[in-house]
């Protein structure tokens, strides 16, 4: 049920929260909305004003869990609704998968970029909605800050252009490291990244073949698989993620 | 329409700046099995438009009717939803979990 204390204060803010809060969002930034569920007065904390807050370590903390929740505070019990930024999905190959993961992965919330030197692949027309790069990897990747909250997939089948992505997201940490291919070209593919110096643990990390096996044929359902895989990676613990193999 | 979690708190502040009354409603608790996260939103304007979500479609009908009473009196409501209160509300959870539901108004 509800309940309503006797004395509250509204004060037209809340619309200047909302408001600086989406373009926190929309900045990819960190932010938390700190609420006194009894009171109803609301503050407005961006990430880069919580060490300067009185809640710090609070909110510190639920920042680096990302999870929203009630907390109990010297001034008394407060909702945090705390918003960290959607995750990225970064493609290479700018391919006929990628024009159907592109607009799944958006509906599923992530930012997604999709590289690819091949201009007549690259563009905008091809891909509507999302952030087109017509670049090498080696040119367009480490401006994109990759990292742990980056997803990344390799779809060119070329290695030249797969393979520095590949190296790179590895090195950045991507939670979710994916890349098209046979157990063949695979097989090839871990010949090369070894005479390279990736590590047996890094390459280890890599979804070959790319997604869940569900038996898709069209790329519409191909993009499903691998989502479903991104999905579980960025969702379960590892040991539960971890992409059956079948023999 | 399909509405990610940014586009409900950016109609929330867009219907208001269109001079609508707007109310926004949050799931800030959860016990048991409860079918949305801590932190979802449903957004409701003076019409009872909504978008988003706070549970799986069990409980919306009654937000929205509050949320209406929430943008009249500016007053916040915390709602509580969950299997005890079926007789009260004439809605539940039928997942069997428990879940409280902030709604304020947006001024």
């Amino acid at each position: 049920m509800w309940r309503r204390s006797s004395e509250r204060k509204t004060e037209p803010v809340k619309l200047d929260i909302l408001h600086a809060l989406n373009a926190e969002r929309a900045a990819r930034r960190a932010a938390v909305v700190v609420t006194d569920i009894a009171s109803g007065e609301q503050r407005f904390v961006p990430a880069a004003a919580i060490a300067a807050d009185p809640l710090r370590d609070v909110l510190e903390s639920r920042l680096r869990t990302g999870k929203s929740g009630m907390a109990d505070t010297p001034s008394g019990r407060v909702f945090l609704t705390v918003y960290v930024p959607p995750p990225k999905l970064v493609i290479t190959g700018a391919v006929h998968i990628s024009q159907a993961l592109a607009p799944m992965a958006l509906l599923l919330g992530y930012d997604v970029t999709i590289v690819d030197p091949r201009t007549a692949f690259a563009s905008a027309e091809r891909f509507p909605d999302v952030r087109v790069i017509a670049e090498w990897p080696d040119t367009a990747l480490p401006p994109l800050g990759i990292d742990r909250y980056t997803a990344f997939a390799a779809l060119t089948h070329d290695p030249k252009i797969d393979e520095p992505g590949l190296i790179h997201a590895l090195a950045r940490g991507c939670f979710y490291v994916g890349a098209l291919g046979s157990r063949k070209t695979h097989a090839r593919r871990v010949e090369r990244l070894t005479a390279h110096g990736v590590s047996s643990a890094d390459i280890a990390r890599i979804h070959a073949p790319i997604g869940l096996p569900i038996g898709a044929v069209s790329p519409p359902e191909i993009a499903v698989s691998i989502l479903g895989e991104i999905t579980a990676r960025l969702r379960l613990p590892a040991e539960k993620a971890a992409t059956p193999v079948d023999a | 329409m399909f509405a990610r979690d940014e586009d409900i708190l950016k109609a929330a502040e867009d219907w208001r700046r269109d001079g609508k009354g707007v109310a926004l409603a949050t799931v800030v608790e959860t016990w048991g099995s409860a079918p949305r996260p801590i932190g979802a939103n449903l957004v409701i304007d003076e019409a009872g438009n909504f978008l988003g979500s706070v549970s799986g479609g069990c409980v919306e009908g009654a937000v929205v009717a509050e949320a209406l009473d929430v943008i009249e009196s500016g007053q916040p409501k915390l709602l509580e939803f969950g299997v005890a209160d079926e007789a009260a509300w004439k809605v539940g959870l039928s997942c069997g979990g428990t879940i409280r539901v902030y709604v304020e108004k947006v001024e």
